[in-house]
């Protein structure tokens, strides 16, 4: 597969690290939620056979984490973000 | 003249070189040009296998790489390769060619008794027999069917030879370079675009080679290499010969094994064998052509029977007779090709059985309309055939050759490998590429089901057309030039109907048209039922000859069409691919990088012994003349620190720079416990949780300024920390002020630890290190040997007074030979893992055997560090009850009861008088190791209630090692529990 990577372009996933689900972002205020609202952040997953928003991490490269869309079914990438910037979007900060 | 079937002139072989070679070490001569199995035609020779299952005598049916029967062994020893299709070796001065799957001999083959049994050795026959008894399957019924299994054998000795791998871009990637692919290269490379023309066989031109049709008023091969001359010249364009696009993958990727030097003795100085190639294309042309396919008839197998376009190849392309007498059996058009082509070389043609009852007879010759073949003779080669007649009157024709055309097969596989889905085309009553299927390749000429030349000629140049426009290259549509455009004309016939005896559908496999009666008696109907049952379609040729007439048959017995029978998934590789390229460099000592240490010269130079460390080689220990066991060495390395110093290379642990405003805020959320109210100039023991509350790794991590700290992982853990810290602060907390790098390889860092280590360091450091000016857990720069910049952190490992001290890693060497003289007058030792994990084990420090990814701070006895004052990752989930468990698991120490007794990493610890069986097992033992300054064997253990058991003894029994100990159950810590060693 190739990556478009948003800074560098192109690159062979060979080069990333695969996580899995970009809800990984959305992690709970540990000051604030129990343990039932952590288990759901950490083990409950969608698995969709479509599109599916995923956390890739450019370890032989310049160490982004990206965001991508990718299509589950076909392997098309619809889209590609730096996870700083989805984060960010998403309200998280400091 | 090479062989007494080569016919008198043509062939692009040249004659003017001879070549000798041995087949089961009878010599043979050949040409440059010559494929084995083309030379052994010529010389006479048909019989060249035994089949997979019933060792039937079996010639070549192909004259390509869908070739089922022809496998051979080529060359011997190192280099002997098994199960190479003998149709696509190119022959050299002194190739070594072996006959596979028969004994004693090639001819005469005992396992040939196999087929004089055949009615017990039908379909699902080893599924239906080597039921009972079970225990009989692993000690009896496995091995014998292992031996008898298999066709050729592996050398068992190293590859001597060389594989790599490539990377390769272009625009447009052409898969084939027949007329189509031609076509395609030359549209493409005339418009300026990146163009790599790949084709599986060392001489360009596809079909073409093996007819006699003309393009452009020319003979096909000549118009072939005129235009791949043109191509050569483009420096836009890369020929690759001798190179299969293997599969389809995933963004314009594909898999090419190009065979650098198959055809050579052996590979020249410096160069591979074969090289895996990773083209990345932005488009591609699939010009693969297509693949006859036989009619299955009883004794449809002997060797002389072969594919008709096969012979009408060997006589055009190899100026080879297939037999004295040739008939031909044939449902099609292109069949009759064969017939005429033979017949204007001069060669022999008896009778062509032509299974379509009407249209024109070839003038002159026995064109027999509305016949069809019942039966063939010939033990170990075809002596004759006999017809069916339309009207039912039997024939017998003394033949020694029989090709036999059952249509074309578009080498569709490709477009199968991305979920494409072929579609049943009746007008060639074969599969066309369907919808799906890689995007951004498209399908030409034969492959695309476009069976005439100038169908060929046509798509190619629209292919490429249509490629170059989507990609925004301009270009010209170059004239197409005049071929024939004739019609398949073909009357589907898959078996002959009312004829008796074995029909082969699936000549590597043995499978024949009982074989999928018996699957549809048996309800497997489905193609890939049908596939797993009968083994229709397995191997190294993948079905491509034998597949579709199996679906056909099965389709005539289930009532349903072609279509709705379906047809199994082709996925990669294309043809078989030798592990070694798959491989490539990656072999031996290649398999994965080595990372050396800065004091691995001098290591060397002391004959130190080197263990591997994930990617690392660190010194295990370092004997001294005169010591035979590495225990000697060890004890001598642990005893030496305890008493005075002892130095290590720690350079292997992982450090991380973590610079910026909110590092210490970051710190504590990373960590378990806290940071941030660390003061500068001072180091602090992490512990490190994954989300799950489970601890990941630990750890040292020091202040050096307000913004700027530095932390350590273990060995193992260096790159995974470093991600899960770029993920915490990219993912979760992109708002803080904080950046990371790491650095585990820019310092070298040695640990200094015994009574010792100050007065030794003084003699290193500028700088006032008494216990006062830089306490225990001290930490900052200072600089070594008169202003080298260094680090120095007052940690212990070992329980010692120790230091850790990092300088730039270029000065490594230099620091380690200076630390040794430095230590000299206190008789200094260097010491390995092996010793560090004597001192670690006595000290009750956790490390691998621990850090197994399984258990909490709280299992470890570091329960008290994790802060729930604060947010930090997994700290909420180590929450958890089944993690709280008082009862559960906690670190303890173990000791043998009788001193003299050792102990067995791995042992489970049971109450005495416990049954030895896992409902009892309480715990186990993490690390082992010999202790020299208790004098005997101590373990660290996780033990269920652990703290209350402290004092009682266990039994530490290993069922595996077959070993039981009556231990006694200790404080992990069996040195200096209160610290006053490492505070001195």
């Amino acid at each position: 597969m190739l990556i478009p990577h948003p800074l560098l372009g192109p690159r062979d996933a060979q080069e990333f690290v695969y996580l899995g689900d970009a809800a990984l972002i959305d992690r709970p205020d540990g000051t604030a939620a129990g343990i039932e609202a952590f288990h759901d952040y950490l083990y409950l997953r969608d698995n969709p056979a479509g599109q599916h928003r995923e956390l890739w991490y450019h370890e032989q490269g310049d160490r982004s984490w990206l965001v991508v869309t990718r299509d589950t079914v076909t392997h098309e990438i619809l889209k590609a973000e730096l996870a700083r910037d989805v984060a960010l979007a998403r309200g998280r900060g400091r | 003249m090479s062989g007494p079937f080569r016919l008198p002139s043509g062939g692009l072989i040249d004659r003017g070189r001879t070549l000798r070679f041995t087949f089961d070490g009878r010599a043979f001569a050949g040409h440059p040009g010559d494929t084995l199995a083309s030379a052994l035609l010529a010389g006479g020779v048909r019989l060249m296998g035994r089949s997979f299952k019933y060792h039937r005598p079996r010639g070549p049916l192909s004259a390509g790489s869908e070739e089922p029967n022809a496998l051979v062994t080529l060359r011997s020893g190192a280099r002997a390769e098994p199960n190479t299709r003998a149709t696509v070796a190119e022959i050299y001065d002194g190739l070594q060619a072996t006959s596979q799957n028969r004994w004693p001999s090639l001819r005469f083959d005992l396992m040939a008794v196999n087929d004089l049994i055949h009615p017990f050795l039908a379909a699902g026959f080893y599924y239906k027999t080597f039921m009972w008894p079970a225990r009989f399957w692993e000690r009896l019924y496995e091995p014998l069917i292992r031996r008898a299994a298999g066709l050729g054998r592996l050398s068992g000795e190293a590859d001597p030879d060389g594989y790599d791998k490539g990377f390769r871009h272009c625009d447009l990637l052409v898969i084939g370079a027949g007329p189509a692919g031609l076509m395609a290269a030359l549209t493409a490379g005339r418009a300026g675009a990146r163009v790599i023309l790949a084709d599986e066989d060392f001489l360009p031109g596809g079909r073409l080679n093996a007819e006699r049709l003309e393009v452009a008023d020319m003979p096909g091969a000549d118009w072939a290499a005129a235009v791949v001359a043109e191509l050569a010249a483009l420096p836009n364009l890369r020929l690759m010969p001798r190179t299969t696009v293997i599969g389809a993958f995933d963004h314009g990727i594909y898999g090419a094994v190009e065979r650098v030097a198959d055809h050579l003795p052996e590979p020249p100085p410096g160069r591979p064998r074969q090289v895996l190639w990773r083209i990345y294309a932005r488009r591609a042309v699939l010009a693969a052509g297509a693949t006859e396919r036989p009619i299955a008839f009883p004794g449809n197998d002997r060797p002389g029977v072969m594919l008709a376009g096969a012979m009408r190849a060997y006589a055009n392309r190899w100026a080879v007779a297939a037999g004295r007498r040739v008939a031909l059996f044939v449902n099609n058009e292109d069949g009759l090709r064969t017939a005429a082509d033979l017949a204007e070389r001069g060669v022999e043609v008896v009778a062509v059985i032509d299974a379509r009852p009407e249209g024109a007879r070839l003038p002159g010759l026995r064109h027999l309309r509305g016949a069809e073949v019942v039966a063939t003779a010939g033990r170990l080669g075809l002596r004759s055939v006999t017809l069916r007649h339309s009207d039912g009157r039997r024939e017998t024709i003394a033949a020694d050759a029989l090709g036999v055309s059952g249509g074309w097969n578009p080498n569709l596989q490709l477009t199968v490998h991305h979920r494409g889905r072929p579609r049943w085309d009746e007008a060639i009553a074969a599969f066309v590429p369907g919808p799906g299927g890689p995007p951004g390749l498209a399908a030409a000429g034969a492959a695309a089901g476009l069976m005439s030349t100038h169908g060929a000629l046509a798509s190619g140049r629209a292919r490429a057309l249509e490629a170059l426009a989507d990609l925004g290259i301009a270009a010209r549509a170059a004239d197409l030039p005049r071929a024939e455009d004739a019609p398949v004309s073909l009357r589907p016939v898959w078996h002959v109907a009312g004829a008796r005896g074995r029909a082969w559908i699936d000549q590597q496999n043995d499978v024949t048209v009982k074989d999928i009666a018996l699957a549809h008696a048996e309800n497997f109907t489905g193609a890939e039922h049908l596939k797993r049952y009968t083994t229709l379609g397995m191997a190294t040729d993948q079905g491509r000859t034998g597949n579709v007439i199996g679906l056909a048959v099965m389709a005539g017995l289930t009532g349903r069409s072609i279509a709705e029978t379906g047809t199994t998934a082709a996925r990669p590789p294309y043809t078989p691919v030798a592990i070694g390229a798959l491989a490539g460099r990656s072999r031996g000592k290649a398999f994965r990088p080595v990372r050396l240490t800065p004091s691995h010269r001098w290591a060397e130079e002391q004959g130190a012994v080197f263990v591997e460390a994930g990617l690392w080689l660190r010194t295990q220990y370092i004997p001294r003349p005169g010591e035979t066991h590495w225990r000697q060495s060890v004890d001598r390395e642990v005893l030496a620190t305890r008493a005075s110093v002892g130095i290590c290379d720690v350079s292997t642990l992982g450090k991380i720079d973590i610079q910026g405003a909110d590092a210490g805020a970051f710190l504590d959320r990373v960590y378990a416990n806290t940071f941030s109210t660390l003061p500068v100039g001072r180091c602090r023991y992490g512990i490190m949780l994954r989300e799950d509350g489970i601890v990941f790794d630990d750890g040292t991590t020091a202040r050096l300024a307000e913004d700027e700290w530095v932390m350590t992982t273990t060995t193992a853990n260096a790159v995974a920390v470093f991600r899960h810290l770029e993920f915490c602060r990219q993912c979760l907390w992109p708002a803080l002020d904080v950046q990371l790098i790491s650095t585990t390889e820019a310092w070298a860092q040695y640990s200094v630890a015994g009574p010792n280590a100050r007065r030794l360091l003084e003699r290193i450091v500028d700088q006032d290190i008494s216990d006062a000016a830089f306490p225990y857990m001290a930490a900052g720069r200072v600089t070594v040997c008169g202003g080298l910049r260094a680090r120095l952190f007052r940690i212990s490992f070992s329980g010692e007074l120790a230091y850790e001290i990092a300088v730039p890693a270029r000065y490594g060497d230099g620091l380690i030979r200076a630390l040794v003289e430095a230590g000299r007058d206190f008789d200094a030792v260097v010491y390995g893992t092996e010793a560090l994990g004597v001192l670690r084990v006595e000290k009750g420090h956790v490390a691998g055997g621990e850090l197994n990814g399984q258990m909490t701070a709280l299992n470890m006895g570091l329960g008290r560090m994790v802060s729930r004052k604060k947010d930090a990752i997994g700290v909420v989930l180590s929450g958890r009850e089944g993690l709280t468990d008082p009862g559960g698991h906690r670190l303890v120490g173990v000791r043998p009861v009788d001193p003299s007794a050792g102990l067995t990493a791995g042992s489970h610890l049971l109450e005495p008088g416990a049954a030895k069986v896992a409902e009892n097992d309480l715990g186990w033992l993490t690390s082992k190791v010999y202790s020299p300054h208790l004098g005997h064997d101590i373990a660290l253990a996780y033990l269920r209630g652990g703290e209350a058991r402290i004092g009682s003894r266990m039994r530490a029994v290993n069922l595996l090692a077959g070993t039981e100990t009556e231990v006694e159950i200790t404080s992990p810590h069996f040195i200096d529990p209160q610290g006053e060693r490492l505070r001195g």
